[in-house]
């Protein structure tokens, strides 16, 4: 309808544009085109982000495995799920994410909080400085993994040639669980360290200088500065990278994969020592082909990822409370 | 900065303290260096050595004859370069839609957005694979990789926060008056304004795609790789000739490293004002 009124006009060419039909297309260009500029998003994430979301769910209640023929489709209700509750290697999955992730993302944010705290003096080579933090943030977890795993070598490995100057004898970073997992976050926090700091400097610099002056009148050090003034005022930026650093941390995939020299890397070391949830989920589903019971999976990762960041969040509210008073 | 000559200078300490980050957060792509272009012997040694050899064309040209870094190096560049220009179109456009345009239903789309950033990625990877694999067959096609990634709700929600402050609404408004259509003025007027904040998405989309992992892992095989594809099946394969293994690293780091030695202090602008906003 709109279209033809629209038509009709600008067939009538020699006649003066005229109030009327330029306002009726502008109306039309008003009301349509926005829906036409989301739509692009809209439409590839539908297809491709929020279809599979929805569909995992489906999926999880279905017995579809690629070894038996048939089963694609067949419902099985929550088995699933009941399996997964009894499922070893799941629980398993679940301590050494959580292990890995306190111990990479702990250190981690406190190390950056102090790096920020350093980066935001008056530096000479400031830029310097920053961009040099950075980098590790930019190259790829494939080559960083890498790189690590040869340093972390158990007989000709830098790291243990330096620990054997301190008379360390020679560890096996893959094989125990503590050293694993401890190599893991070392990669793990050598990534992201830089990068939160500069997250955390940003915030430091619109923190009012005021605030510092009248505590330095009062008397205050620079300690009781950092504690009482930039850790309040850095609040929501710390809440938004402790709940980023979370999501991540229960998502590692990369550097536990690849730190895995053996053959079978997506097993998480020969005792599953280091085998992440994204790690097992990606072996049941594409090393075993359990479509049905890695779908289940996802979702319990999921739920796991939601009650965390809620924990996580409630901890950091705590520490409001307990520096406020 | 304005009066901001309240920073206290930095005494020596914090710079011993900075110099030994700045060297922990080096060292391992300078030992990348030093591997890749050493032999076996060479970093095996007790001392190793801690400086370049004289073996990286060696290395090199062994570790091209196990994986296809030159057609992992195209198709890595293909996809990101694909991908971004994507990413920032859709975000741009949709953002601009959603700061500025009226419309029934606006705020709904703007909390779908904002709600999809808080899914983790990981939770629709199986129905995504299964899609790819079994119902379109795309398995070491790229556009296995672009489709997926051509949209993000990060985009969007960024380039929204931006204009939403960016682009005076007068503007717009004085661009409607001369008659110009929304598409005119998203060119003519939104896009030049976009600019700094499109950049910024770029980047981060680019290097982003770049090292993107988990999921060209599960859709493309050592055949038609990406760089962290083909690192991915060096690695899993001859994990013990390691000055072969880190040659291909190496291969991978340097061209986000180029990337960032030129751009680096845009995206690192962007970062610390995309924090802020946050």
């Amino acid at each position: 309808m709109a279209v033809l009124a629209d038509a009709r006009p600008a067939q009538r060419q020699p006649a003066p544009p005229g109030r009327a039909r330029v306002s009726r297309w502008h109306r039309l260009d008003l009301t349509v085109s926005p829906y036409l500029y989301v739509a692009p998003f809209f439409v590839i994430f539908g297809v491709f982000g929020l279809f599979p979301l929805l569909y995992t769910g489906y999926l999880s209640l279905s017995g579809w495995r690629e070894d038996q023929d048939g089963s694609r489709g067949t419902f099985v209700g929550l088995a699933n799920y009941t399996r997964l509750l009894h499922d070893q290697f799941f629980w398993n999955a679940l301590k050494n994410t959580i292990g890995i992730g306190i111990i990479s993302t702990l250190p981690q944010l406190m190390l950056a909080l102090g790096l920020a705290h350093l980066l935001n003096y008056r530096l000479r080579g400031r830029t310097f400085f920053r961009m040099s933090v950075l980098v590790p943030n930019v190259t790829s977890v494939a080559a960083v993994t890498i790189i690590f795993v040869q340093l972390f070598g158990r007989d000709y490995g830098l790291i243990n040639y330096v620990l054997h100057l301190f008379g360390v004898s020679r560890i096996d970073w893959q094989a125990g669980t503590w050293s694993s997992w401890l190599a893991i976050s070392l990669i793990v926090t050598w990534r992201w360290t830089g990068y939160n700091a500069l997250i955390y400097l940003a915030s430091m610099q619109a923190v009012p200088f005021e605030l510092y002056e009248s505590a330095a009148l009062d008397g205050a050090g620079r300690w009781r500065q950092f504690r009482s003034i930039t850790i309040p005022m850095l609040r929501p930026t710390i809440l938004f990278t402790v709940i980023v650093s979370t999501i991540g941390a229960l998502q590692l995939f990369g550097e536990p994969l690849l730190f895995n020299v053996s053959q079978t890397p997506a097993a998480g070391g020969s005792q599953h020592q280091f085998q992440v949830m994204a790690v097992y989920t990606y072996q049941t589903f594409l090393g075993n082909g359990k479509y049905g019971y890695g779908s289940a999976i996802s979702w319990a990762m999921f739920l796991v990822i939601v009650v965390i960041v809620g924990i996580n969040l409630t901890l950091v509210r705590r520490l409001r409370g307990v520096e406020g008073a | 900065m304005k009066s901001r000559t309240h920073q206290l200078s930095a005494g020596r300490g914090t710079y011993v303290l900075l110099g030994a980050v700045v060297l922990v957060s080096l060292f391992p792509l300078y030992w990348s260096v030093v591997a890749a272009s050493n032999d076996q012997a060479g970093i095996s040694k007790s001392p190793p050595d801690l400086v370049p050899g004289t073996h990286l064309l060696d290395n090199l040209r062994r570790m091209l004859d196990l994986v296809d870094m030159r057609k992992a190096l195209v198709n890595s560049f293909v996809v990101s370069a694909t991908v971004t220009v994507s990413v920032v179109l859709t975000a741009t456009l949709a953002g601009f839609a959603l700061a500025k345009l009226r419309f029934r239903g606006r705020h709904a789309l703007l909390a779908v957005i904002v709600a999809t950033m808080m899914v983790p990625t990981q939770l629709g990877i199986i129905p995504l694979y299964l899609m790819m694999a079994k119902w379109f067959g795309w398995v070491d096609q790229l556009q296995a990789l672009i489709l997926p990634g051509a949209v993000t709700a990060f985009g969007v929600f960024f380039m929204r926060q931006y204009l939403v402050t960016a682009l005076p609404t007068e503007l717009i408004e004085a661009a409607r008056v001369d008659g110009c259509s929304t598409l005119r003025t998203y060119w003519n007027v939104v896009l030049p304004v976009a600019r700094p904040a499109a950049a910024v998405l770029g980047m981060l989309t680019f290097m982003n795609t770049w090292n993107d992992f988990y999921w060209p892992l599960l859709v493309l095989t050592p055949q038609n790789p990406t760089v962290q594809v083909a690192l991915s099946s060096l690695a899993g394969g001859y994990v013990t000739d390691y000055p072969l293994v880190l040659a291909g690293a190496l291969v991978g780091i340097v061209p986000i490293l180029i990337v960032f030695a030129v751009l680096g202090r845009q995206i690192l602008d962007g970062i610390m004002q995309g924090a802020l906003k946050a």
